[in-house]
């Protein structure tokens, strides 16, 4: 018994203590870089000033003034929006035929589909900077930046929600049949009522990785559709290293999808568990 | 309300062929039951009638219009389903209204069969509750009533009672059969349960790997069983087969005429305990299970013919006496062994 107890109170403060580690290990980077963002360039890169410094605003000032940070935080909302908002208008209904109406090449077709996420971006990168600049014409544009971020997510997105429906009873499905529902009424009367906390954690996952994404739409605007990546690339001085100015517009590119993660913890969880915990 | 007719209907999923043509006719009003073991195709075919598999080949009919290509809901069919499928995100009332209101139906009048049906199945007072608020047996009537609102012209049920606990399969067995006499419509029932067949049925339809074994009253089908499938799915205890050897002699001439190739079947509840010398078989018992009004004697015959005797009164000699059994002759059943068909 006493030996049962002792282990329950070591683990009882091991474990605690481990998490918190773990957890101000994963935090440590955000708070560095909160900091920084509050020290002048110079203050930056000095050790004697890592904790104690005398805070300034001077590189959040200078961003929205000279960077025009608006410009791109608003270019970010645009095409992240729009572009989880066309996910789910090709997703929903693809996942819903998928798990409703299953042919034999269904499963084929998704992992067909996961197979597109294997592909090495930097693969296609001179076809798509090539056919976007000098054939179609759409090279920094919203459109474009909406269309990338929409292809790169679908396959994720339509794995969730095809996994989502799979979990509602086929008989509810035929139950609409039977009372004369038509197959939109069935998508939007039934299966997302249903499914609404799988689909709303689903479209909160590919708004984050839409927000996140920095491959193509660094590579793939200039100014136009340029967005909150392209200006902390931008910043990413090659003649010398300003820390301060570059973490102030690190914090404010993060800030909004944190705190938007933050309000939507609980859907998220649900989200990344991938619906095996009900 | 409507006749249905289904004439040389088949359903194949790719080479595999599910339902053999089948003919049947359902009169206007009737109740039948399609009765078989698991994976006998009975729910595919009443899937195929509901109109959500689709017909692979011949045709079924509803009054005098061929509804291959019908959509479920212009079939005048309702369904209730094994496991409810009602909308969970509903409350009882929407999940009533909903058919109605996509048939554009004008609001007063959904009001009306919606209370009407709720009525009927007294769940009155459950109409603003949403399905996880209510027990199996409550969910088991919504789903029913959801049928009734659509006021169609055939109602299928496809094991409607599987996920009831037995006192309310019984129960709710009676409803159902209470609401046909009421609504007069006709009614399609699966089960795999022969209890549930004989009692609720107009008319039972056996099925079996996909063909039709016989169709008939239930006791049609319990007096006259065309094969040996039907002789044993009906009736319970299911029935005896006995050789020509297992036969005493002092059995009727009429039955020590049958040949080797006979298969001999006496129900449980037709043999009955005699003095030595009237007997029509001897065994010995192995286990009595005591039901109460009467009992299963588990026994087997000297050529080793295992069978169940339903009797009155349990034995009272010891294990290795031989009890002595005797059947009238016109309730014996003769099958060919080779066809298993009636003799």
């Amino acid at each position: 018994m006493a030996i049962v107890a002792q282990e329950t109170k070591f683990a009882r403060i091991f474990w605690p203590v481990l998490a918190w580690i773990v957890a101000l290990i994963f935090f440590f980077p955000i708070f560095w870089l909160v900091l920084t963002s509050f020290k002048t360039d110079a203050d930056a890169v000095k050790p004697e000033y890592l904790i104690m410094f005398q805070p300034t605003l001077e590189n959040y000032l200078n961003m929205t003034e000279n960077y025009d940070y608006w410009r791109f935080a608003l270019n970010s909302v645009i095409t992240s929006v729009f572009a989880t908002v066309f996910t789910l208008f090709v997703g929903v209904p693809c996942a819903y035929a998928m798990a409703f109406n299953p042919s034999r090449h269904t499963k084929d077709v998704l992992m067909w589909m996961l197979s597109t996420k294997m592909l090495p971006a930097a693969a296609v990168l001179y076809p798509m900077t090539f056919l976007t600049k000098n054939f179609l014409g759409i090279f920094d544009t919203h459109f474009l930046i909406i269309l990338v971020l929409s292809l790169i997510n679908l396959p994720i997105v339509i794995w969730m929600l095809f996994t989502y429906f799979k979990e509602i009873p086929k008989e509810i499905i035929e139950a609409g049949k039977m009372d004369g529902v038509s197959t939109w009424g069935e998508i939007r009367d039934i299966l997302l009522p249903l499914a609404w906390g799988g689909v709303a954690s689903t479209a909160l996952l590919c708004f984050i990785f839409c927000w996140n994404e920095a491959y193509w739409t660094v590579r793939l605007t200039t100014t136009e559709a340029a967005t909150l990546s392209k200006l902390i690339e931008g910043n990413r001085a090659p003649e010398g290293l300003f820390f301060g100015r570059l973490s102030a517009v690190s914090t404010a590119a993060v800030g909004p999808i944190i705190v938007l993660g933050w309000f939507c913890q609980k859907q998220l969880v649900q989200g990344l568990t991938f619906g095996a915990v009900k | 309300m409507a006749s249905l007719t289904l004439r040389d209907v088949a359903k194949a999923y790719g080479s595999t062929r599910v339902i053999e043509s089948i003919d049947l006719d359902i009169t206007d009003g009737e109740f039948v039951v399609f009765v078989g073991p698991s994976g006998c195709g009975k729910s595919t075919l009443l899937r195929m009638i509901a109109g959500l598999e689709e017909i692979s080949g011949g045709d079924v009919s509803i009054g005098d219009t061929v509804v291959n290509e019908v959509a479920p809901a212009k079939r005048g069919v309702a369904m209730v389903f094994q496991t409810y499928a009602l909308y969970p995100h509903m409350t009882v009332y929407n999940n009533m209204a909903f058919g109605l209101k996509q048939a554009k139906m004008p609001k007063d009048q959904i009001d009306k069969r919606v209370r009407e049906a709720a009525d009927i199945l007294d769940i009155g007072p459950l109409l603003d509750r949403t399905p996880r608020a209510l027990s199996g047996g409550q969910r088991q009537r919504v789903a029913i009533g959801r049928a009734i609102v659509r006021e169609p012209e055939v109602f299928l049920f496809d094991e409607p009672l599987s996920n009831l606990d037995a006192a309310l399969r019984v129960q709710t067995r009676l409803e159902i059969a209470r609401l046909h006499e009421r609504l007069g419509s006709t009614m399609i029932y699966v089960t795999h349960d022969q209890v549930e067949a004989m009692t609720l049925a107009d008319k039972i339809v056996v099925l079996r790997g996909g063909d039709i074994e016989q169709v008939g009253s239930p006791m049609e089908l319990y007096e006259r069983p065309q094969n040996t499938f039907v002789a044993q799915f009906i009736g319970s205890p299911k029935m005896n087969f006995f050789n020509h050897s297992d036969l005493a002699q002092t059995a009727p001439p009429e039955l020590r005429q049958v040949d080797e190739d006979t298969i001999i079947g006496i129900r449980s509840e037709h043999l009955s305990l005699c003095s030595a010398g009237e007997e029509t078989l001897s065994a010995t018992y192995e286990l009595v299970e005591q039901l109460g009004e009467h009992a299963l004697v588990h026994c087997t015959t000297s050529g080793g013919t295992e069978f169940i005797a339903k009797l009155d009164v349990p034995p009272q000699s010891g294990r290795d006496v031989p009890l002595y059994l005797r059947v009238s002759p016109d309730q014996v059943h003769l099958f060919n062994r080779e066809t298993g068909l009636r003799k």
